[in-house]
Parts: structure tokens; C-alpha cells; sequence
């Protein structure tokens, strides 16, 4: 494949991370690689979303656990739907 | 990623041309230190460096009054960062004579040369002088010592990531993490810290201890960091853990740096043993855990006084650290980092997020520039004159 605009670590991970250096677009049709397993995802950016940032993979309801690595990295605090911009806003600690 | 079908190059040369010390020890670099005991005697020993050309001087903050555990520290530190292979030899210069004395019989153990100079009695000036004739004395004897052929079982290489992002996570740490599960084999001696910076994948990263009381000692380890975080915090950390760089480039909680940062110990290589901050290893070849702050200047400092000779150092946003003894060598994975920030970067693996290279290139791009930095070519930090050296200090003065 050519170079992704998104990667997700693991196949349980519900965010991806944005790899494209210019971001991604709202309503841009995304093209996404999962490592694990070495498979293709396509998804539509529902936000701007800027490099290094995380989008939904799916539907994320509040109080949901957000994993990344295939393991818990926190908690959503608000939903974020399929394609929207996951981070500060939405996602805290479960620690500290 | 990992099918392209390239051949495996472990058998890749990776010795090296280093100098060898009294005690057998392997060292990159040859400097002539001048060491200040104490915040009071920095002035004389940065007047000594620019005395004597091709010294070298580290001014710190602390040294006075200090008591306890965090005194021990203080002479640990100071002890081994002029006992580091990387440095020949050392002057050390204190206020007064009794610990400018005891620092320096610790760092004459290894059989360098190395003297003491006090303040007290004679003033600046003298001392000054004094101090001056030594190290010139020093660095004509240390100019003349030749590098000579090292194995790669003789390196000792400490790891920190930071101003991480997710790019850290996904491309320029696991490129550490392969350097690391290439290198193990080899009998090279490692080491990762950042104790309060694992937090969220503690428990995964005591599975990657050697054993079950090597992952009990680091259970303890991680509880008594957490445990001096939860005293003082006023809050969730945001902003200091992750860092508002960390938080731009897309890290949203500490767990989520965590899991990134723990894939710089690679995916098989286990750890042997859990060192205390600026302990040197003791049970041979192989992958330490040290208890250390999670910022990068404090990090490293207690890394070199260990006795580590090489960092490598992934970043995401562009921490421009480096550190007076212990050349870092940065990489980033992080496209715009890589472009706009070059002058601090070694090596760029951003082709790794494009799909350009896989991690098995990577890593071995990683020991190719970690080999041509023992063979002398200076880093990026050392070209720029990065020369962070920051005590960690455990709690106030007496």
C-alpha cells in the first residue's frame, strides 16, 4: 500500500492515529494500516484531525475505555462518533 | 511490514574503535573533566576549562547540605560521571577539602588519573592556577591515547525517549526496542528508566523482568515513585505528565505514553536486574531497569554516572537534549520534526510511518549510527553544544 494516512497498533484498539504530516481533512476518505496482522482500513475523517493525533475507530460512548496497544490507555469522558478527533477533549487519565 | 523479504543482517559488523581504561572498561569519548564539587565552585572550574583548551567543564546547582539518601546521590553521581569510561581523566575542584577529597578517591578507584583542588585557604585565583596546571598536564597525556578495537559485548547503551508523540510510540521507540532485541544477544549491556513515565503499563513491563523477584523489586520500585507523585500532586499531571509537547503532538494520557514509551526494550529482551538512580550494573551483560525521573536531562545525567557511554534517544516533537559526557543520539519518526528541526536529528526514521522502510531497516540504521558514533563522528547535540548535566536531588537541604 502507499502511505497510509492513518495506523492502528492492534487489532482491539478502537483509535487510530493520523500519520499523513499535513493532518487529515473533515469528510476526507482515509486509507489506514493495522499493524497487527498487517491489514488495510479505510474510514472518513468526521474533523480535522492533525498528525500525530487519534481518530475513532468507531462509535465511543462516555465512560468507555479507549484502547490503544491492545491495552487501556484511559477513559471517554465524552462520545466521540466513528471518524471524529479523539483526545484532551474527550479522553482523561485513570490514573493520578 | 515485516514481509519484505529482506535478509537479516545480524551478522552485521558491530565493534567498534573505543579507548580502553585502567579498570577495562570501554569508553567513545576522551575528555579531561573538571568537575565541580558544589554549586560555589563551578566559577573556578569553568575558569579552569577555558584555561586549558579542550577541557571540559560541568557546572551544577547543588552540593551543599545536602544529607542522607540524597547526599549518597549527590557523591554517586558526581563519583560516577568522572569515573565514566568516557572521561581520561579528571580535576576535581570544592569548596572545601573533605569532599572534594572523598569525590575524588571514589573516581581514583578506577585507576585514572585524577586530582583535588580546594577553595578555602587559597581563594579562586590560586586555585584557579593550581587546577589549571594539572589539567593541562592531564590533557597532554590524555591527547596522546590512541582508540583501539572494542567488541560490542564491551558497550554499555542507556535509552530515553523524549518530547514523545504518538510517533514515538508507533515507529522511532520500537526502533530502539529492534536495536535492543539485536543487541542483547551480542552480550551488549542496556538500559531504560523513566519509572513514573511506565505508569499505566507497569504491570506489562514487570512481565519483561527476568524473573520473579527481578519483577517484584521493580513492582516496589514503581509503587514508591507513584506513591511520592500522589503525596504531592494538586492534580491530574496534565500538562507535566504528559507535557504540553506531548499533549500537541497527540499523546493524550499517561498511559498512552507509557505503553509507547516501554516499546524502546523491544519485544523479547528481558530485563536483569533493577538498579537504584545512578547505580552502576552489577550482574553482567544485559538490559537494566534504573528508577530515574522521566525528564530527559535528569534521566540521562544519572544514566552516564552508571557508566553508560552511548544514549540513544527517540523523540517526537524535538527535545534538543544532550549531555556533557554521554553523546545522545536523537531520532525522530516524526515527518515534520525531521523537516523542521534537522540540525537535531541523526537519524530520521519517518519512512517507517510512509511505509518506505520496514522496522527491521530501521533498527539496523540505528546500530550503523550508533557504531559510526563510538568510532568518533560527534552527534547532533554535541555539534550544538548540548551539554545538559542535572543532578537529581530527592528533597530539600538541611
Amino acid at each position: 500500500m502507499a502511505a497510509p494516512h492513518f495506523i492502528v497498533h492492534d487489532k482491539a484498539d478502537n483509535v487510530g492515529v493520523i500519520v499523513a504530516e499535513e493532518g487529515v481533512k473533515k469528510g476526507q476518505a482515509l486509507t489506514g494500516w493495522l499493524m497487527e496482522g498487517d491489514a488495510t482500513l479505510s474510514l472518513k475523517a468526521s474533523d480535522d484531525i492533525p498528525l500525530g493525533h487519534k481518530i475513532a475507530m468507531r462509535d465511543l460512548k462516555t465512560g468507555e475505555t479507549v484502547l490503544k496497544y491492545g491495552h487501556d490507555v484511559g477513559r471517554m469522558v465524552a462520545p466521540a462518533a466513528k471518524g471524529r478527533h479523539v483526545h484532551v477533549h474527550n479522553v482523561k487519565t485513570k490514573r493520578w | 511490514m515485516a514481509k519484505t523479504g529482506k535478509t537479516k543482517k545480524s551478522a552485521r559488523a558491530v565493534d567498534f574503535l573505543g579507548y580502553r581504561r585502567e579498570n577495562g572498561r570501554v569508553g567513545i569519548r576522551n575528555h579531561v573533566l573538571i568537575l565541580p564539587l558544589d554549586d560555589l565552585s563551578n566559577a573556578a572550574a569553568e575558569a579552569v576549562a577555558n584555561n586549558i583548551k579542550g577541557t571540559l567543564a560541568i557546572p551544577h546547582a547543588y552540593g551543599r547540605l545536602q544529607f542522607g539518601e540524597d547526599l549518597q546521590l549527590h557523591f554517586r553521581t558526581l563519583i560516577g560521571t568522572g569515573a565514566n569510561p568516557n572521561v581520561a581523566a579528571c580535576v576535581v575542584i570544592g569548596i572545601e577539602p573533605g569532599w572534594t577529597k572523598r569525590v575524588v578517591d571514589g573516581i581514583a578507584k578506577t585507576g585514572k588519573p585524577v586530582l583535588g583542588f580546594a577553595i578555602e585557604g587559597k581563594g579562586d585565583i590560586q586555585t584557579i592556577a593550581d587546577a589549571s596546571r594539572a589539567a593541562k598536564e592531564f590533557l597532554h597525556w590524555a591527547s596522546e591515547i590512541q582508540r583501539e578495537p572494542c567488541r560490542i559485548d564491551e558497550l554499555w547503551i542507556s535509552v530515553k525517549c523524549g518530547e514523545s508523540d504518538t510517533t514515538s510510540g508507533l515507529a522511532s521507540n520500537p526502533t530502539v526496542g529492534n536495536f535492543i532485541d539485536k543487541l542483547d544477544p551480542l552480550g551488549a549491556t542496556t538500559c531504560f528508566g523513566e519509572t513514573s513515565e511506565l505508569t499505566g503499563a507497569e504491570a506489562v513491563c514487570a512481565t519483561r523482568a527476568k524473573d520473579k523477584g527481578v519483577a517484584a523489586k521493580f513492582t516496589a520500585t514503581w509503587k514508591a515513585y507513584n506513591a511520592m507523585i500522589e503525596r504531592h500532586k494538586t492534580d491530574d499531571l496534565s500538562e507535566s505528565q504528559p507535557t504540553k509537547g506531548n499533549i500537541a503532538g497527540g499523546l493524550t494520557t499517561i498511559e498512552e505514553k507509557a505503553f509507547g514509551n516501554l516499546q524502546k526494550i523491544g519485544k523479547k529482551t528481558r530485563f536483569v536486574d533493577v538498579l537504584g538512580p545512578a547505580e552502576e550494573p552489577k550482574k553482567g551483560k544485559g538490559l537494566y531497569f534504573m528508577d530515574t525521573s522521566s525528564a530527559a536531562a535528569e534521566c540521562v545525567t544519572l544514566q552516564a554516572a552508571a557508566g553508560f557511554v552511548v544514549h540513544l534517544f527517540p523523540t517526537g516533537q524535538g527535545n534538543v537534549i544532550g549531555n556533557p559526557i554521554e553523546p545522545v543520539i536523537k531520532l525522530t519518526a516524526n515527518p515534520k520534526t525531521a523537516r523542521t528541526m534537522p540540525e537535531h536529528i541523526d537519524l530520521d526514521v519517518s519512512g517507517l510511518l510512509r511505509r518506505e522502510i520496514d522496522l527491521d531497516e530501521a533498527g539496523d540504521r540505528l546500530i550503523d549510527i550508533t557504531i559510526r558514533t563510538c568510532n568518533g563522528r560527534l552527534t547532533a547535540a554535541e555539534a550544538l553544544g548540548h551539554r545538559e548535566f542535572v543532578l537529581t536531588k530527592l528533597y530539600q537541604s538541611a
